[in-house]
């Protein structure tokens, strides 16, 4: 893996079915951080990240690193489902990127972080015999088996119970440390323990406010001082932007 | 405990089948009582094993080859919209014209051989194969396929490694209906002109009133066609294992 790059947003516009979700949209995501993007649903936040991942195409607008070489085939993308393929192991689901690419498989470097990620014992489990954070795992070792400088995460714990979710939070901050990354959240004690800036997007069309950031290394301790009084002045934000 | 079931479901309906036999006013070249039609499939077995063999090669070439066109013909549709334009109306048609009115067309295109049996058994599963299979092609779950986008496949590797084995659920449906259905085909096709096969037989014997012959042959057909049902499923059910049953059966 190079270095991670920064990314750059610039002048972003989006209309979706006569409403504009974007206009003019532009910010800066620092290079080897967590950034946490919060805001009320509907605002546009998952048609950002698949503007970013190259899933949707924007009206007008630029996506680029701030290397200045092709965000093509540098990110790595994990969605609020696990999309395992209920017909592969955990293992071959792990490897999935190398198989579509025509790639060799590399099953011990696969094994390896399915290890990481505490499950190195059901390797040849097949999804459905997994519990939803056993998968969401294995959806996490399938995005650092892609070995991307940027990953993209659109509410990727949300689905998970509150201890299972600090724990894979842990694992996450943990494992992706270095690298460039964009997670999207709902939930605010999240975005407070992961991100090193937190923005929140809200408005029609919608536009980010300014950065909060959290002092101390994530993952910061769910009852860190610091990290309360951010998620104070967080809901306090986000209570406002969705206020009509 | 397993066949306890049909086993009943099945002595149920000897027993009224002889009951009507023995005891109603019709007449036995109308409705043979089960007797004569357990010995007639003793007495005529070497006849009607011969010619079963034949009907069930018949049937199971139809079903090879009309699930082999079907299967690509939905690959076609879905993949490619000009043959979508160019396929969608024949195979709409396929299915306007009833199959039996062109079973003696396809005795006079390709003689009374198997030929035009397999074509008829073909014909009659060609569009559940089909429509099945391009529905199951059409609705990989989208997330999928961001994924696989995210990762720089190919549209070759989508295919082979997403869509293919994410529509094989479907291509299973249409693989039963077609397992049920082409012994009709093949059937249909012995009745316009045939020398050999159960429909042969059957026409035969109906025609020499020897109606415990033909419901011998027919009774051959049915366990025939159940036979080919439940292999087909439990093939099925052995490759999808992981396709989730939320019937619990």
């Amino acid at each position: 893996m190079n270095t991670p790059p920064g990314i750059l947003v610039r002048d972003l516009s989006l209309n979706f079915g006569g409403v504009t979700v974007f206009e003019g949209l532009g910010f800066e995501i620092a290079a080897r951080k967590f950034t946490a993007l919060l805001g009320p649903s509907g605002v546009g936040k998952t048609t950002l990240l698949r503007i970013i991942a190259g899933l949707e195409a924007p009206a007008t607008g630029q996506v680029a690193a701030s290397d200045g070489a092709p965000l093509a085939g540098r990110i790595a993308y994990m969605a609020q489902q696990d999309f395992l393929l209920p017909w592969a192991s955990a293992l071959r689901n792990v490897m999935l990127g190398a198989t579509l690419r025509g790639a060799k498989p590399e099953p011990e470097r696969a094994l390896h972080l399915l290890e990481r990620v505490g499950l190195g014992g059901q390797a040849k489990a097949l999804p459905q015999t997994l519990s939803g954070g056993m998968r969401q795992r294995v959806a996490l070792a399938r995005t650092l088996y892609e070995d991307r400088p940027i990953v993209l995460m659109d509410e990727p714990f949300s689905a998970l119970d509150s201890i299972t979710r600090l724990r894979i939070q842990n694992l996450a901050a943990e494992l992706l440390a270095g690298r460039t990354v964009l997670l999207i959240t709902h939930d605010p004690l999240e975005a407070c323990r992961l991100g090193h800036a937190l923005f929140v997007l809200s408005g029609t069309p919608a536009r980010l406010g300014a950065p909060l950031h959290v002092p101390g290394p994530p993952p910061r301790a769910a009852d860190d001082i610091a990290l309360l009084q951010t998620q104070g002045s967080l809901m306090r934000t986000l209570t406002e932007a969705i206020a009509p | 405990m397993r066949g306890v079931r049909p086993a009943t479901t099945f002595l149920v309906f000897l027993g009224l089948w002889w009951l009507v036999a023995r005891y109603s006013s019709v007449p036995p070249f109308m409705l043979p009582p089960p007797g004569d039609v357990a010995a007639a499939l003793w007495t005529q077995r070497g006849l009607l094993l011969g010619n079963t063999l034949v009907t069930l090669a018949e049937i199971l070439l139809g079903l090879l080859c009309g699930t082999v066109l079907g299967g690509i013909a939905a690959l076609g549709i879905v993949f490619s919209p000009v043959l979508q334009r160019w396929l969608m109306p024949v195979l709409v048609v396929s299915q306007a014209i009833p199959v039996f009115a062109l079973a003696p067309l396809m005795v006079l295109w390709f003689g009374f051989g198997m030929a035009a049996k397999i074509i008829m058994a073909m014909l009659v599963i060609f569009f559940p194969v089909t429509a099945n299979f391009a529905d199951g092609l059409r609705r990989t779950p989208p997330g999928w396929l961001d994924l696989a986008r995210t990762m720089n496949a190919s549209p070759l590797a989508v295919l082979r490694h997403i869509r293919l084995p994410a529509g094989l659920p479907a291509f299973g449906s249409g693989l039963r209906v077609a397992a049920v259905i082409a012994p009709i085909g093949a059937i249909i096709g012995e009745w316009a002109g045939a020398s050999s096969g159960l429909g042969y037989v059957m026409l035969n014997a109906n025609a020499r009133i020897q109606t415990p012959l033909m419901f011998a042959a027919l009774f051959i057909l049915a366990a025939l066609t159940i036979a080919l049902y439940v292999l087909v499923d439990r093939l099925l059910r052995r490759l999808l294992y992981w396709a989730p049953d939320t019937t619990g059966g």
